[in-house]
């Protein structure tokens, strides 16, 4: 695996040798960040999706705004976290998770070369759907850049294989109606959208949104990829717990996709 | 007025920047929306009950104390005389019944001022529907008359708790509360703002000030006025009466607050679903709008007045917290009517700038009446 090959590649590796892939989510910025990442990497994640906060982050839930909240609070900028990413040594692809003016506002072409730049493979724009991504999407593959696009529950079947078509790294299926959070039970419609993703598409599909427990990733991975952390892991950087209570979590939920 | 192209866009703003799960509720509501508007039914059902509950038509007031004071002749559209005291009525009763004709048991909407919230929980309690209310908890405090009324009402108020406390927020919730219950709830949206085809449907259901007022000055004037003026926050009830009058003579004139003004201090971006004017920092944060009256509160603007804005068709002034507590007095004292802190907006710019309305005829859209704002102006003129 390496850091530069690619998002799509290195996922697709994975499921071609019956591995399932794991993706956490980390909040950039937030204090230790960077260890966190490391840490997350070291304990077997196959990408990793690092936020940038936006002051609107409308498909968020609490735990991930409060974070994004303490790190807007202390002033830092998009600039400064692509800058400390472009000087971490690391070996798996990253994507980036921002929404859509933060890179509306850098400039297009200038946001996609500065992800290049920072070897950061892909991008995640939850506030970008399909219909309106071309601008961006042209423009980023321009820097070999992946867009990986969102295929939600309420996706009907006419829009989903144009989705699962048009993303690269990966398909993100939405695992529920609603916004990211940490959830008592893996919702019904988790399995439902990795299927129907399954059914249209060869690119890997990965769930995420409400998958915060090793036995709901084990669960959902059945039927997708792999699954997407975000919330349940940031709770953890909240409480305290830093880059080694995450480190612990991201084995716990390794463990458990190996063991499908 | 122009409809907007297929992906809502009027010229270089607008659009559907929203998460993949709501593309499909949104795509669903263009496409109801569209056959319930030539549909003679739902025309006629809307009318009767904009006639029958809310009202209209509201009439227009000849100003002669003010018009001496201002020297111009000042004329108001009189939405203060709506039912629930607001313009806002126009727009929730339309998607009201939209909502219902749909399937949707449940409303969820946001609110500023509270005068949205109020107007929506007032059609959730006629058509028996469920409704829930995201308000800032700044917004909360200072219009806790509102908050009364929508409980009264029946609904759900629930305090928007992060970020600025305020409208901006207060849309942030109701959306994700939508990406959440999409499938029974219909986001009634309460200005021209949010992803297609919400700045184009609200603007419809809102067309009926302007074409009353139209007519309305036809009859009194025999002729159109020289200004037509109103206040924007998103910008609904100046889009309303800006729509009679588009393609006259008319020149016109929206009024922000200084402390929110999309037009001149904004930047091109997208927030809320839309690409438009927004007040925000170099790295693309928001940033917060300040201003007296929480119905203007808001760093954005409708896309359309953007674009109006652009091509130079609407111009856009703006006024101070100061400037606009004078106009809510002088049209109290002048004409016995107490106007809500926002159309008092437009009326400081015609105080301001009374030399160059000299001898004009202006229409002021008076939106809402003030009545939600007495507690907020009592404790600051003492």
């Amino acid at each position: 695996m390496s850091r530069h090959e690619g998002i799509e590649a290195a996922l697709t590796k994975k499921i071609q040798q019956g591995g399932k892939c794991l993706v956490p989510y980390i909040t950039g910025g937030f204090s230790g960040y960077l260890e966190t990442i490391s840490a997350a990497a070291d304990a077997g994640a196959d990408a990793i999706e690092i936020g940038i906060p936006f002051s609107d982050p409308v498909m968020d839930g609490p735990t991930i705004q409060m974070a994004n909240d303490v790190v807007l609070s202390k002033g830092i900028t998009p600039e400064r976290i692509l800058n400390d990413i472009a000087s971490l040594e690391i070996d798996v692809p990253l994507a980036i998770m921002t929404y859509y003016n933060v890179v509306y506002r850098y400039g297009l072409e200038r946001f996609a070369a500065e992800l290049k730049e920072s070897a950061i493979s892909g991008a995640i724009l939850p506030d970008l759907p399909l219909l309106e991504a071309k601008p961006w999407m042209d423009t980023a593959a321009k820097s070999s850049i992946e867009t990986i696009l969102f295929a939600a529950p309420t996706t009907t079947d006419e829009q989903l294989p144009e989705i699962c078509e048009n993303s690269s790294g990966f398909v993100y299926a939405v695992g529920l109606l609603g916004v990211t959070g940490a959830r008592e039970e893996l919702a019904s419609s988790a399995q439902v959208i990795a299927r129907r993703c399954k059914e249209v598409t060869d690119k890997p599909v990965l769930v995420g949104v409400g998958i915060g427990t090793p036995k709901q990733a084990q669960e959902v991975a059945k039927v997708s990829d792999g699954c997407i952390v975000g919330s349940a892991i940031v709770q953890r950087l909240l409480d305290g717990g830093g880059a080694e209570s995450v480190g612990e979590f991201v084995t716990e939920l390794r463990t458990a996709l190996d063991t499908i | 007025m122009n409809e907007p192209t297929e992906l809502g866009r009027f010229g270089k703003f607008g659009g559907m920047f929203i998460p993949e799960t709501l593309i499909p509720a949104c795509q669903e509501l263009e496409i109801a929306f569209k056959q319930a508007w030539s549909s003679t039914d739902f025309r006629k059902e809307l009318d009767d009950l904009l006639h029958d509950y809310a009202g209209r038509p509201s009439p227009i007031t000849r100003c002669d104390r003010l018009s001496e004071e201002l020297g111009c002749q000042v004329i108001l559209k009189r939405e203060d005389l709506n039912h629930t005291g607001s313009h806002k009525i126009n727009n929730v009763l339309g998607q009201a019944l939209l909502a219902k004709r749909m399937g949707k048991t449940r409303l969820v909407a946001e609110t500023g001022a509270g005068q949205h919230g109020v107007a929506t929980a007032t059609a959730a309690a006629l058509f028996g529907m469920e409704c829930v209310v995201y308000m800032g908890e700044v917004d909360i405090e200072r219009q806790a008359l509102n908050v009364f009324r929508m409980r009264l009402l029946g609904a759900e108020v629930r305090p928007a708790v992060s970020g600025s406390r305020t409208l901006k927020d207060a849309i942030n919730e109701a959306m994700r509360d939508w990406v959440a219950t999409v499938e029974d709830s219909h986001y009634c949206l309460g200005s021209v703002m949010g992803p297609h085809p919400y700045p184009w449907m609200v603007r419809e259901f809102h067309r009926v000030i302007g074409a009353e007022a139209y007519s309305q000055c036809m009859d009194v004037l025999d002729r159109v006025p020289d200004v037509v003026t109103a206040c924007v926050g998103g910008g609904s009830n100046a889009i309303g009466i800006f729509s009679g009058f588009v393609d006259t003579e008319a020149e016109l004139v929206g009024v922000e607050p200084a402390g929110g003004a999309a037009i001149e201090r904004g930047i091109p971006g997208v927030v809320h679903g839309s690409l438009s004017y927004i007040l925000q920092d170099e790295w693309g944060q928001v940033l917060e709008a300040e201003s007296i009256s929480a119905g203007l509160d808001y760093p954005g603007i409708g896309p359309e007045h953007a674009h109006l804005a652009d091509i130079g068709r609407a111009r856009y002034e703006k006024v101070t917290d100061a400037e606009v507590i004078e106009a809510f007095q002088l049209l109290s004292r002048t004409e016995g009517i107490i106007p809500a802190l926002e159309p008092a907006h437009a009326l400081a710019w015609m105080s301001r700038d009374r030399e160059s309305l000299s001898g004009k005829t202006v229409l002021l859209n008076l939106s809402g009446r003030g009545d939600k704002d007495a507690m907020q102006m009592m404790e600051v003129l003492g």
